[in-house]
């Protein structure tokens, strides 16, 4: 297990590297020049441009740059974004706790929608409420989260004037009064999310517990007299779950970008947001960072996933 | 069928099977899959919308002839009539017409970056599963390297970076074109090749093929005539769910202003111009969100009468599909 572990991290640091490569060299081949402002400013001579780039180490070759950019990552300095001059760092870590606590609720709201109608479905397939449920479910996933969204701000807050639409991170009220009013407008993103998420998730573990359903140890657990209750949730549900396990793992990058689209409409202030800034404002660093930053969450959570699986899964064997 | 069955039990099948095949005698592959098809009736029924959808954007244009960029203020944000079936947006420009326009670029879009994902994906997939050793090592290797990459923030950025140097090359409209498809495909090929390498890994060790090898057939043969055929049922289920996924990849570009120009209204673009104006004109955004989950939702359930159609062994409908959960819930991960 700890040799596997070891071996399992070796191979994510060539693929990370393969990763940072990729980016580095797509934006090293793009036109485009965080300078610019700078070339149109007729205040600025260009000699004082010259020396900024030089400054920057923007006129040294590719393989330098890279290099300098990958150990200096190693060492946790990320360079400061040309836009804010701030730490990219800092940046990142101001907009992530909101990030986190949107996504975080999003995935427990798939969770509590998907475990109790997957499993559900799964005890009476092709009933009418499995039916409905999957019908429920294909709508979900085939609806994309940006019109998801937009129905929601219609309904929710122009036609019912419920919820607020914007998120704000500066909310003024103390004590209790922040707390409703975060939750408050919390309720729509994590919702549409949470949702879409949710659908997904709902048909496989329909799926894995209809798997396991039809064991032989399953009808074991029925004839000893054990009531459906324990029999489902003790012996049915536990093995089920297993692959919903890894494939919540899985999911989470995907969500992570899921959400870059969510801050998008609903303009809260996390990380996908400030992707979308830095793009339109060609902030180099912070591009890089970002996308980087989501990229080690996937390699992340594939090792965590199959480390789980393995866990949770004794017949699964580590060569 | 010269050697003796070896027991009653087998005549009988082979009778039975026999008789079947008397029945039907036209039937082919294609035929049987198409009568499976048509029982999921909601598979049928996506197909159907879908190709009202397709004959509408190919044909519309030119029965519907209002153009697109046709400006009124007199006649701005107004709601359906009868003048504009679908209202205007806040030029006044028709929605119907720009939908009908619009549409062709989102479908063109989701088509041509299926064939690009599966071309190459066939192609990586099946070179892997057919060399076997250092070449399938270093494929596979580049595949998970590709799945590793952050989908949305890369696509963002790619088009980002070079949607102005290609607009310069081929005009804004095919330039973008070309862009959107090149990353959307090149990025979803992924898998597409693991499919085909593990179809291939075990065709390859199948009688038939073992039969034909020693027949003497070269290896472009083997794969041609007898693996590839073999395995293209299920490259067609994730083709199908892969046109969806770039519709709505497509879409998300466009909505969030990184896809095509405004003056090239595809659904996501109409979307994003019109989400600042939702409180006034709601019809402005319906439409477009309604066309893009209506193709995608008809996608989805034609994926999954395909997948149930084309798998002999799963007759019984949906009741195990496992790891293919969310078709197209994949589109940004």
């Amino acid at each position: 297990m700890s040799k596997y572990l070891v071996r399992r991290l070796l191979i994510s640091i060539p693929v990370l590297a393969g990763i940072s490569l990729i980016l580095f060299i797509v934006l090293a081949m793009a036109p485009g020049d965080p300078f610019e402002e700078l070339a149109t400013n007729p205040n600025v001579p260009p000699e004082v441009r010259a020396n900024l780039r030089h400054q920057f180490g923007l006129d040294d070759p590719i393989p330098v740059r890279y290099l300098r950019w990958f150990t200096s990552m190693m060492k946790g300095d990320w360079g400061f974004s040309f836009v804010s001059r701030v730490d990219v760092g800092t940046l990142i870590m101001q907009r992530l706790p909101t990030t986190l606590w949107v996504l975080g609720l999003a995935q427990l709201l798939g969770l509590l929608v998907a475990l109790p109608i997957g499993i559900y479905s799964a005890m009476r397939p092709y009933s009418f409420f499995d039916q409905l449920t999957t019908t429920l479910a294909f709508i979900g996933f085939s609806l994309p989260t940006f019109f998801t969204g937009i129905l929601f701000i219609l309904f929710f807050s122009i036609y019912l004037d419920w919820l607020p639409f914007i998120y704000r991170a500066d909310i003024s009220a103390t004590g209790w009064r922040w707390y409703w009013e975060n939750l408050r407008q919390a309720i729509m993103p994590v919702a549409v999310l949470g949702l879409f998420q949710g659908a997904s998730m709902t048909r496989f573990v329909r799926s894995a517990v209809l798997e396991v359903i039809r064991l032989d140890y399953i009808n074991t657990a029925r004839a000893k007299g054990l009531s459906e209750r324990v029999t489902i949730l003790k012996h049915v549900v536990r093995n089920a779950l297993i692959p919903v396990v890894t494939l919540v793992a899985l999911q989470i990058p995907g969500i992570f970008t899921g959400a870059v689209i969510t801050e998008q409409i609903f303009r809260v202030p996390g990380v996908g947001s400030l992707l979308i800034s830095s793009i339109l404002a060609n902030d180099t660093p912070v591009i890089m960072a970002i996308t980087f930053v989501f990229a080690c969450l996937v390699v992340v959570f594939n090792l965590l996933a199959d480390l789980l699986y393995g866990w949770l899964d004794p017949r699964i064997s580590y060569r | 069928m010269s050697a003796p069955p070896p027991n009653g039990a087998a005549t009988q099948t082979v009778t039975r099977a026999v008789t079947l095949v008397g029945r039907r005698p036209s039937d082919t592959l294609w035929s049987e899959t198409w009568r499976r098809f048509r029982k999921h009736r909601l598979a049928a029924l996506g197909a159907a919308v879908l190709l009202v959808m397709v004959v509408a954007v190919v044909v519309g244009p030119f029965v519907y002839r209002v153009p697109i960029d046709e400006i009124d203020f007199k006649a701005k944000l107004q709601g359906p009539s009868w003048a504009h079936p679908l209202g205007t947006d806040d030029l006044g420009q028709d929605l119907l017409a720009r939908m009908l326009y619009g549409g062709r670029i989102s479908l063109a879009v989701g088509v041509a970056a299926m064939l690009i994902a599966i071309i190459a994906g066939t192609l990586i997939g099946a070179l892997a599963g057919q060399m076997g050793g250092t070449t399938d090592h270093a494929l596979m290797r580049l595949t998970d390297l590709f799945l590793s990459l952050p989908t949305l923030p890369l696509l963002l950025l790619l088009v980002y970076l070079f949607r102005d140097s290609l607009k310069k090359a081929l005009g804004p409209e095919m330039g973008v074109f070309i862009l959107v498809v090149i990353v959307i495909g090149g990025l979803r090929w992924m898998p597409v090749a693991r499919l085909v390498r593990a179809q291939f890994l075990s065709l390859r060790e199948k009688e038939f093929v073992e039969a034909a090898r020693s027949l003497g057939a070269a290896p472009l043969r083997q794969v041609v005539r007898h693996v590839l055929p073999n395995a293209v049922g299920p490259v067609i289920v994730a083709g199908t769910i892969d046109v969806a996924a770039a519709i709505i990849a497509e879409s998300s570009l466009s909505f969030l202003g990184l896809g095509f120009p405004p003056d090239i209204p595809t659904w996501g673009r109409i979307l994003f111009d019109a989400k600042d104006n939702l409180d006034f004109a709601p019809h402005w955004a319906l439409f477009p969100g309604t066309a893009i989950f209506l193709t995608v939702l008809s996608i989805n359930y034609i994926g999954d009468g395909l997948r149930d159609a084309l798998d002999p062994r799963k007759v019984l409908s949906s009741a195990s599909t496992g790891q293919d959960a969310g078709p197209a819930a994949a589109a940004g991960s």
